[in-house]
């Protein structure tokens, strides 16, 4: 099952460059999806993710345009061809 | 301002590490300390609270912590003053999963006595330790299960553990400072922790000599005469003559007792100097760019106005944006919350901008390579 995920620019020092990185597993949510994606970019995920293992409060990863808080946090279904950007909230100041 | 891309040490005798609320910068100036030359921003766009100097075993590292608003915090190094710097896959100072907690800011890196041991302050309030010269930390377990934890409670800046004071003398004592929570001490190596708040008032709260939960901004030692600490407090001056056991007010003859840092003097024990704040307002009284030392341990405070602005200065110094060298005669450095840095060639008898237009600066430590 292929997903892909769209990795944002400050964050590309972590996956060589790579703005969109592809994964293929059997992963059946969002949470199962990151932990693949984590064994290949390990570096992603204390950047995304607090040590109690929570979203941090200004990352957003959408399942399509739809934000995983809104539908089911790391239990928020994927299915084949899935596109999944993570991006920071946006800020100012 | 022009920023380089790095300074050249090869040329430098003092060094400033200068954090802001949006990247870090380095000042570099022969020893006459006449120039600087100025790199960065490193970091750019990340709040850079604390940074350090490791210079033992021949090593010439700059640490500093970064926090961007969305990824969270890490801890980086550079051997190259800034050409190169760390940039650490798993963050190297976490809470492990079990305390519940997360981290929010790296408030302090200390180097230790002894060789390989470093320390980080941070938030919420807790110590974390590395042995091997900060490749890895670990949470310092006896104060965090110490039971005064759940009961202190966050300042104006959060509930920081914002000072880490070791001793030369005894490898296993070391001071800290938090708040809300105020001084507290180690004699066994970070096993056992006993407050030490005896004298120092927290006009906050109903009773005014608490056991603990005072708001302690700053506390500062010299390296000769470590038994004796000088503190600034939310509200007050305070000196110890017993390793902080007891306190003892030293108010005498400065215009405000509300202020952030506390600075050594680096070859005399009984020089501090500080930057007084008007209480509400929190910025230079009256208008007037003034900073205060002390040449007899706070007998006495002489307020240093020479080459500061005396009007329309409203300008706040944070806790660790003051700093000394150790050239002759010190070097007294501080940054402002407006991004200007203040520099004295002559122990703080004269005064002049260094640098102006950086983002708020938040730390300032001064460097003799």
């Amino acid at each position: 099952m292929a997903i892909a995920f769209y990795i944002p620019g400050l964050l590309r020092l972590q996956t060589g460059g790579r703005s969109q990185v592809d994964i293929d597993a059997a992963a059946a949510t969002v949470g199962e999806a990151l932990a693949v994606l984590w064994l290949e970019y390990p570096g992603l995920r204390d950047r995304l993710v607090t040590e109690q293992g929570e979203v941090r409060q200004h990352v957003n990863i959408f399942v399509g345009a739809e934000n995983i808080r809104d539908c089911g946090g790391f239990s928020a279904t994927v299915s084949d061809g899935a596109a999944i950007t993570i991006l920071p909230a946006v800020s100012g100041g | 301002m022009e920023a380089k891309t790095f300074v050249n040490p090869k040329n430098s005798a003092a060094l400033l590490l200068v954090g802001t609320m949006k990247g870090a910068f380095l000042l570099s100036s022969e020893a006459s300390r006449e120039r600087w030359d100025v790199s960065g921003p490193h970091f750019p766009g990340r709040v850079v609270y604390s940074m350090a100097y490791d210079g033992r075993d021949r090593r010439q590292r700059i640490w500093a912590s970064s926090t961007h608003f969305a990824f969270g915090t890490l801890l980086h190094s550079t051997e190259d003053f800034g050409r190169t710097w760390t940039n650490p896959e798993s963050a190297p100072v976490k809470f492990p999963e079990e305390t519940g907690q997360s981290l929010r800011q790296i408030w302090q890196i200390a180097v230790g006595s002894e060789q390989g041991k470093m320390y980080c302050g941070v938030e919420p309030a807790a110590l974390f330790e590395s042995n091997d010269a900060g490749q890895s930390w670990s949470l310092v377990q006896g104060l965090f299960d110490h039971p005064h934890r759940s009961q202190w409670q966050p300042g104006g800046g959060g509930l920081c553990l914002h000072t880490i004071l070791v001793d030369p003398s005894n490898a296993k004592r070391l001071h800290v400072a938090i708040s809300t929570g105020g001084v507290y001490r180690t004699d066994d190596g970070g096993k056992s922790w006993q407050v030490r708040n005896q004298g120092i008032s927290a006009e906050f709260l109903p009773d005014k000599y608490p056991e603990f939960g005072q708001c302690v901004h700053k506390v500062a030692r010299h390296p000769s005469r470590p038994e004796r600490l000088f503190l600034q407090n939310h509200g007050g001056l305070f000196r110890s003559d017993d390793a902080g056991d007891s306190w003892h007010e030293i108010v005498n003859g400065v215009s405000s007792d509300f202020g952030f840092p506390m600075a050594m003097h680096p070859h005399d024990p009984d020089t501090a100097y500080i930057f007084p704040l008007e209480r509400e307002m929190r910025c230079s009284p009256d208008g007037r760019l003034r900073v205060y030392r002390t040449r007899d341990a706070g007998g006495s405070w002489q307020p240093l106005s020479t080459g500061f602005p005396q009007e329309a200065s409203y300008e706040t110094v944070l806790r660790d944006g003051m700093d000394a060298d150790s050239l002759q005669p010190a070097g007294i450095y501080f940054g402002t919350r407006s991004g200007k840095v203040y520099g004295s060639r002559d122990e703080g008898e004269t005064w002049r901008l260094i640098l102006a237009g950086l983002p708020a600066i938040t730390c300032v430590k001064a460097v003799v390579l």
